[in-house]
């Protein structure tokens, strides 16, 4: 109802993906001692990128099939009969 | 926290709002607002139903008990959830989505009568604005802990005692906002989001901490057998960390403490009535039973990590801790800090106590750089309001359907239940903040009132699975089977007490007949006690009063519902594959950790 909420998910993840591999990308390699000398800002930056495009995607390709299906007359929808 | 923390966070807090802002719209009629309008895909359910018991008291107690108990820990998963989840699905979700009920406590009035349903609404509503408000304070009492605030408070010149509250305040109107705007629609939406959010602040932490000891094999050889098999040891209660013998574990536990929490708590069922189709219902806590199954790597392992690494005072420069004379505690938990004295506090040994709750943050403070630990603390404040959402949404319908429909203003305008549903989630907040307060400075309360739940929950299972399955359970036979099997509860853990400990809130405040070897173990007992007691009484009393009218039973008993039709799907999108592929994942899980 409303929304597919694989848009504002891969939006999220697209948008903390982008903000952790910049900066990992940028900040200072001493930061990382602690982190056992892991960027770990890019690395999982870049994973949480990775997820936020495919749920992106999901989520284009969804509202793509929707549409033709809410045109015909009579909507293919899952019923509680 | 530095900027880029609070950029995150920020980041975080704009999508939870904008959520809300967007279903603003699509809140037309009360199903909207309370039902979602039964319109929601079974995944986003699935994720909702088990992210909706996912608040901070979960993600920060199971990292203490990891840290505590082990890897035993996971019973509380494997033996203590995904069985009950399975089970609702297959099994009861028929009758409660069947009937059209809109919240538990309704089903309970269509299959029994008005007091069981009236006994059910007003202890669920009471219940959940406590346990919203308990799960305020905790989180608001971690933030102050950890001190992620005090470096903003100190740069705008304020009063660092104000951190309490204002953790408080911020967190309860992120919450009031979207679940006013959007209702269980919005809620559950953002428990999605919380989920993702929770798996990707965590994940990071258990990879780093197992690359740290050197990996599963690594953690064996530091903490040794008791912390890392999960039933080894479980014949007798003095040989495993649990101090329970595998009886009452999976009894006490696995039957009648999960059976009654998964299967009755409107809580987490609301999320499968939300679902748009019978099948949808049914695989919800199905789907939500697979990531129920792997979460102990999320938020066991931290917890066995963090006592497992070398004693240190991890102080990490850029938390801007305010460096104080902390003692060192075990592995990188310290201890328990008396926050008068200033002194560890002791245990009845005069050892001192260890603080197991900061496990998880400690790992966070040790392992996260600034960009990784705002994310981790954000999955902490996400988790924190994904539970505190889920008692609010519950909250607000019991109240509107149950309690306000039924006994206050009953035939009124849906579009006045409507705003009642808006209204009662404004003042469902302002109860769990007075709540936040009152744990704040009256213990004890909070304690006492969180046993007498305890014994209202522990017999509802008997009542639903004699309801549901045998026709001839009775209205009467129902309600005083719950009324005796509270009272049972309360008897039980009245005369017994758990070792070590002091008569009083422990138990034992009748006198002490039996000493338990834990409070664990003590735990369980009194909830097997209460569930025979239910069981035993509600059928006494159903025989010896009149049948229920059979013809008023149909789609609310096993025996006289027919059984709901499959739809053409995949096989393995099926209710019965799903629940035999996650019992099979946790049987193997089982003896792989064994």
């Amino acid at each position: 109802m409303g929304i597919d909420i694989r848009f504002p998910l891969g939006l999220l993840f697209l948008l903390l993906g982008s903000i952790l591999t910049v900066y990992g990308l940028r900040s200072d390699p001493s930061l990382y001692r602690q982190s056992l000398g892991v960027n770990i800002n890019l690395l999982w930056g870049v994973v949480l990128l990775a997820f936020g495009a495919l749920m992106f995607v999901l989520s284009r390709l969804g509202a793509r099939a929707e549409a033709p299906a809410e045109k015909s007359p009579q909507p293919p929808r899952s019923s509680s009969h | 926290m530095t900027g880029i923390d609070w950029l995150i966070l920020g980041v975080y807090f704009a999508f939870v709002l904008g959520i809300g802002v967007a279903l603003k719209g699509s809140m037309k009629t009360s199903t909207d607002f309370f039902l979602a309008g039964r319109a929601i895909p079974a995944w986003v359910c699935g994720l909702a139903f088990m992210s909706a018991n996912l608040g901070a008291q979960e993600v920060i107690g199971m990292g203490a008990s990891g840290a505590k108990y082990g890897i035993a820990t996971s019973h509380f998963y494997w033996i203590g959830a995904i069985p009950a989840m399975v089970f609702v699905g297959i099994f009861m979700m028929p009758f409660y989505y069947g009937s059209r009920a809109r919240s538990v406590p309704e089903y309970l009035r269509l299959r029994f009568d008005e007091k069981t349903r009236g006994l059910n609404a007003i202890s669920f509503a009471i219940m959940t604005v406590f346990s919203s408000g308990i799960s305020m304070y905790a989180i608001a009492k971690l933030i102050q802990t950890l001190h992620v605030f005090d470096g903003v408070f100190q740069r705008l010149g304020l009063n660092s005692s104000w951190i309490f509250d204002f953790a408080i305040v911020i967190s309860a109107i992120v919450v009031l906002v979207y679940t006013f705007l959007g209702g269980l629609s919005s809620a559950i939406y953002n428990e999605v989001l919380q989920f993702f959010l929770i798996v990707a602040g965590f994940l990071p932490l258990s990879y780093l901490g197992l690359k740290n000891v050197g990996g599963w094999s690594g953690l064996k050889a530091t903490l040794g057998a008791s912390y890392t098999h999960s039933w080894a040891g479980m014949s007798h209660a003095n040989t495993n960390r649990l101090g329970v013998e595998w009886f009452g574990l999976v009894m006490g536990l696995g039957f009648v403490l999960s059976f009654g929490y998964w299967c009755t708590d409107f809580l987490v069922v609301q999320r499968a009535m939300a679902a748009k189709s019978m099948s949808a219902a049914r695989r919800t806590p199905l789907i939500g039973a697979f990531p129920k199954m792997l979460f102990p790597f999320l938020v066991i392992l931290p917890g066995l990590i963090a006592i497992a690494l070398p004693t240190q005072p991890a102080v990490p420069p850029h938390a801007r801790v305010v460096v104080s004379a902390e003692p060192p505690g075990q592995g990188i938990i310290p201890f328990k800090v008396d926050a008068n004295s200033g002194k560890p506090m002791l245990d009845k040994d005069g050892k001192p106590q260890l603080d197991y709750d900061l496990a998880v943050p400690s790992m966070l403070l040790h392992y996260f750089p600034p960009g990784m630990l705002g994310l981790g603390l954000t999955a902490l404040l996400a988790s924190f309001m994904s539970g505190m959402a889920g008692n609010v949404t519950a909250f607000n319908t019991v109240w509107t359907y149950d309690i306000y429909q039924s006994y206050i203003k009953p035939g009124a305008t849906d579009a006045h239940y409507l705003w009642m549903g808006r209204v009662s989630t404004v003042f469902g907040i302002a109860f769990s903040i007075a709540a936040a307060y009152m744990a704040n400075h009256f213990n004890n309360i909070m304690d006492m009132l969180q046993l007498v739940f305890a014994f209202v929950n522990a017999p509802l299972f008997a009542t639903f699975l004699l309801g549901m399955f045998w026709k001839r359970t009775t209205g009467h036979g129902a309600f005083t089977g719950l009324l005796a099997g509270t009272a049972a509860a309360a008897i039980h853990h009245g005369l017994t007490l758990p070792a070590g400990a002091i008569v009083g809130i422990k138990g034992g405040w009748l006198a002490v007949t039996h000493i338990y070897p834990s409070e664990m173990a003590q735990n369980f007992w009194t909830a097997i006690c209460a569930w025979s007691t239910c069981f035993v009484v509600t059928i006494v009393v159903s025989l010896a009063t009149r049948a229920p009218d059979e013809s008023k039973l149909v789609g609310l008993v096993y025996s006289l519902t027919p059984k709901p039709e499959e739809e053409p799907m995949a096989w393995y999108a099926r209710p019965a594959s799903l629940a035999i592929m996650v019992l099979a994942g946790t049987v193997l899980l089982n003896i792989i950790f064994w």
